[in-house]
């Protein structure tokens, strides 16, 4: 008892250094979406700049980026270029327009391009709401059965692709590349 | 005194300015149960704020829905499920008990056995060491004798 009692305060310490050590490596920001793992939930919104409307089985096929994006949201600003970067690459990015004022939607799209395969207008955000949305921009990863897959809340950035998104795309994007 | 007057002024119209957007309740119950779910719910954008506090735009949403639905019938119960189907437990500042809160809810019992348990060895070891002591005395007292007398 009395050597293994001499350790007590070593092993306290070394306790402590993990649990530190894990707490600084913890994001508490990281917050994985409520909905992976579920089909998109229901809607019918308006595509921007069209009559037409689009609902949750349109966006089925294949795997698909949905960015929420807003005019007033400065970090998507920021991340518009690599966004036309990657659907530049083939990668489907369908747009939703969250909070937003369609017309200067539709001038930031002629301005700064258009990565979207199309974009839907949630003007009141209800379906952001439905979809968990608490900011923007926001980037969700859905299946080619549009189920959610991945939710990445800031700015979508070459590291961000790399890491978290390209890996469920992968097949699609190989697939998509033979065509 | 005046310049006083007048940043006191300032400070108190800022203030009021930044209230929160408020609802007309039905009726006081609604009211009260409206504050105190709003106070319960955790904004995830800010996410050290109840949705009472936050001035964040999903805060403002989250608030309106609450409002929405108590005024609609729905239970406390049912206005949290809806949001926790959205946001996750995260919203909860009282998460319900699951693989993941199981700790966090029974850690207080845990550390309460083990405070018991360590205050009960620390009396049972006083009380030997006590008896052990009184022991040794007899047994010199014992020996003084014996060894004073020795027949």
């Amino acid at each position: 008892m009395q050597p293994l009692k001499r350790f007590l305060p070593l092993a306290a310490f070394l306790l402590l250094v993990v649990l530190l050590v894990r707490g600084l490596s913890l994001d508490p920001t990281e917050l994985p979406s409520a909905r992976l793992g579920d089909s998109l939930p229901d809607f019918n919104l308006p595509v921007l700049g069209e009559s037409v409307s689009r609902q949750a089985e349109d966006w089925q096929g294949e795997p698909a980026l949905i960015n929420v994006w807003a005019t007033w949201c400065f970090s998507c600003r920021v991340e518009h270029p690599y966004l036309l970067e990657l659907a530049q690459k083939g990668v489907t990015i369908y747009g939703l327009n969250y909070k937003d004022d369609p017309e200067k939607a539709l001038v930031w799209l002629d301005d700064l391009g258009n990565p979207y395969t199309e974009t839907v207008v949630d003007k009141d955000g209800l379906f952001g709401l439905d979809l968990g949305v608490y900011g923007a921009p926001e980037t969700y990863v859905i299946d080619g059965l549009g189920v959610v897959r991945h939710r990445h809340v800031g700015v979508v950035n070459e590291q961000v692709w790399n890491e978290q998104l390209a890996p469920y795309f992968e097949a699609g994007i190989a697939a998509g590349g033979s065509d | 005194m005046v310049r006083l007057l007048l940043s006191l002024m300032i400070f108190w119209s800022a203030q009021s300015l930044a209230v929160i957007e408020t609802y007309e309740f039905s009726s006081t119950d609604l009211e009260l149960r409206y504050k105190a779910l709003s106070q319960e719910l955790r904004c995830p954008k800010c996410q050290n704020q109840n949705i009472a506090d936050s001035n964040a735009p999903i805060s403002r949403d989250l608030r309106a829905i609450v409002h929405e639905q108590l005024e609609a019938g729905a239970t406390d119960e049912e206005i949290i499920e809806f949001l926790v189907d959205r946001y996750g437990e995260f919203v909860r500042y009282r998460p319900g008990m699951d693989s993941n809160t199981l700790w966090l809810w029974s850690a207080p019992i845990i550390l309460l056995i083990m405070a018991v348990a360590v205050v009960v060895t620390q009396i049972r070891k006083d009380r030997d060491r006590q008896t052990i002591s009184s022991n040794a005395e007899r047994a010199n007292r014992l020996r003084e004798k014996f060894d004073g007398d020795p027949s």
